[in-house]
């Protein structure tokens, strides 16, 4: 599979010369010459989920905002790949940008957007350059700017570097964020499609949605379905780390199982040992134990082994984890990056922590991991945004999985 | 250049880019970065100082020359980034958040770096660096002097 990477094989991907020359900026000459409804119908046919998480439908997305009939209309790249275990747009941002910004620029004009704003993480300061590179070198060549390839369309794009906030990776918070204000998430709704940016429709993607889009431009909605299944289609990258004898990002179709990717791909478990469990998609998503190989990663399968599909970052366990604290860790990484604005999860995350600390420790009671249970659930669906349900089914995940290793039982194993 | 010249559409976007400006000039958030971006960008000291302080990347204190940022989520620490951290800090005496004596370094645990393909991974300063052993992380920070 190589649609998503497929630049990144020539010399110089990250060139606008090298990415021309291997079929680059050939898709937004030919959207430019379609209607842009007849794109966003052309996505909304083609199936094709949002690659940041949720799983939402892009052409539906994408059809809400273009139906509304405020102006401007904006256009937000989530490039704040801020989950752990997640590394994914990372190629793309660092060796591939020509890829995103055609991407973008296609969107734009589907949509109706003038302008457009990439929210880059601030722990990638080499993206940073590369990407303002390549924008200041697609102007030049009159891929972005007032009069696009001469055909009169219009669309600049710029790069807003974040500064270490998870949370703005919620697009809500994004777009606080860009607003020059804390990046505390909104409630919904309104939604961003009808009063985003500036109260303005906004379409948010993730930087893998919209490098979808030149292919699927390219080649139509009918091919681009054929590859991964029928309800999750598209190709799909995958950043794999822990223990596997070649971590990496791999491009393989939706639907690939768990068991291919793990030994095929990544060659298996590191010095021969045993899996453990995975964290199929970044770490709020529930972890899954060794028996689930046959699972199809994708948004429809995972949830039917208790996880979901997430962003596609899976974090591979061998039996030497110690499952406790990793829990420990992933609570505390939440408790960090709560924004504080609802209670539930600003307090209860911290609760959940502080038990799993005394847990750790070895002071934990014999009543905690029903505590943690409980707490859990108060979390859930409480909150204007899903970061702390990211925390509450993650320790619901270890809790139900590994529940002897989590109440500390000597030689305790799933 | 064209990207500079249009690059926040809207005024609100200004605050943070300014703010790394101000980082840059002064070292970290003091009060008087703050104030400066306050001033130039004609905003309440408060909603600029709420906001500096809201995101971790914005120095709360000063820090040394180099700072080293060591990620400490879950693949690094499966990786052994742990008894990294511990050796840092033994070796420089200083805790995470703390600044050497000379001021040389400043030691900060990360939250997710996105190099987990790689790990362990710090960022120095904002150079990158992967496959951390307990030899390589001390002669990469030789060349911080
Ligand atoms: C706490 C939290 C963090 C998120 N972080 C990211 C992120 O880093 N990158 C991303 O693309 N989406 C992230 N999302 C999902 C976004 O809110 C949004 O659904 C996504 O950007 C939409 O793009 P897509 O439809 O193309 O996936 C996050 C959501 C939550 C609740």
């Amino acid at each position: 599979m190589n649609i998503l990477l497929k630049h990144i094989e020539y010399p110089e991907s990250t060139e606008l010369k090298g990415y021309c020359e291997s079929g680059g900026y050939k898709a937004l000459s030919k959207a430019l010459d379609m209607k842009p409804s007849d794109i966003v119908d052309e996505v909304r046919r083609s199936g094709l989920r949002g690659r940041g998480g949720a799983g939402f439908p892009a052409g539906m997305k994408w059809t809400i905002a273009s139906m509304d009939p405020k102006k401007p209309k904006y256009l937000i790249c989530n490039a704040d790949e801020g989950e752990p275990g997640t590394f994914k747009d990372k190629p793309i941002l660092e060796k591939n940008p020509h890829l995103l910004i055609e991407g973008m620029a296609i969107s734009a004009y589907a949509i109706g957007a003038e302008y457009g704003y990439i929210y880059l993480r601030g722990e990638y300061p080499e993206a940073k350059e590369i990407l303002e590179k390549a924008i200041i070198d697609s102007y030049a060549a009159g891929y972005l700017g007032d009069n696009i390839l001469g055909k009169g369309f219009k669309f600049h794009l710029f790069v807003y570097f974040g500064a270490g906030a998870y949370i703005c990776g919620e697009e809500t918070a994004m777009i606080e964020s860009l607003q020059g204000k804390r990046g505390q998430p909104r409630i919904k709704p309104p939604f961003p499609v009808n009063e985003g940016f500036l109260a303005k429709p906004t379409v948010i993607n993730n930087v893998e949605t919209f490098a979808n889009i030149p292919y699927l431009v390219e080649v139509g909605a009918y091919a681009y379905m054929k590859i991964g299944t029928p309800e999750s289609p598209g190709p799909k990258l995958f950043s794999v780390s822990g223990s596997v004898n070649k971590p990496g990002v791999y491009e393989l179709p939706m639907g690939t199982t768990l068991r291919e990717i793990i030994y095929e791909h990544c060659g298996g478990i590191k010095d021969g040992k045993k899996l453990k469990a995975v964290i199929p998609g970044g770490v709020s998503t529930p972890i899954m134990t060794a028996d689930t190989l046959d699972c199809p990663m994708d948004f429809v399968n995972l949830p039917k082994y208790g996880s979901m599909l997430g962003s596609g970052g899976l974090i591979v366990f061998d039996e030497t984890a110690d499952l406790r604290k990793v829990c420990l860790r992933i609570t505390e990484f939440f408790e960090h990056e709560s924004c504080g604005k609802c209670t539930p999860c600003r307090e209860g995350v911290g609760w959940l922590s502080s038990i799993l600390k005394r847990m750790c420790s070895g002071e934990g009671k014999p009543e905690d991991v029903e505590l943690l249970l409980e707490i859990s659930k108060n979390i859930l669906g409480k909150c204007f945004c899903a970061l702390g349900d990211g925390a509450a089914i993650v320790v619901q995940g270890f809790v139900n999985n590994f529940r002897p290793e989590m109440e500390g039982r000597a030689g305790a194993q799933a | 250049m064209i990207v500079k010249q249009r690059a926040y559409e809207a005024k609100e976007a200004l605050l943070m880019p300014a703010l790394y400006a101000a980082q840059r000039e002064h070292g970290w958030m003091s009060p008087e970065a703050m104030k400066s971006v306050a001033r130039a960008l004609d905003l309440p000291p408060a909603t600029v100082k709420g906001f500096a302080t809201f995101y971790d990347m914005f120095r709360k204190k000063p820090v040394g020359k180099h700072v080293i940022q060591l990620c400490t989520n879950v693949t690094c620490i499966l990786s052994g980034s742990e008894d990294l951290l511990s050796m840092l800090s033994d070796k420089f005496g200083i805790a995470p958040n703390e600044t050497t004596t000379d001021g040389r370094f400043s030691l900060v645990a990360m939250e997710c770096i996105g190099a987990c393909g790689t790990a362990p991974a710090m960022i120095v300063n904002t150079d990158f660096y992967e496959n951390l052993t307990k030899e390589s992380i001390f002669s990469i920070l030789e060349n911080y002097k």
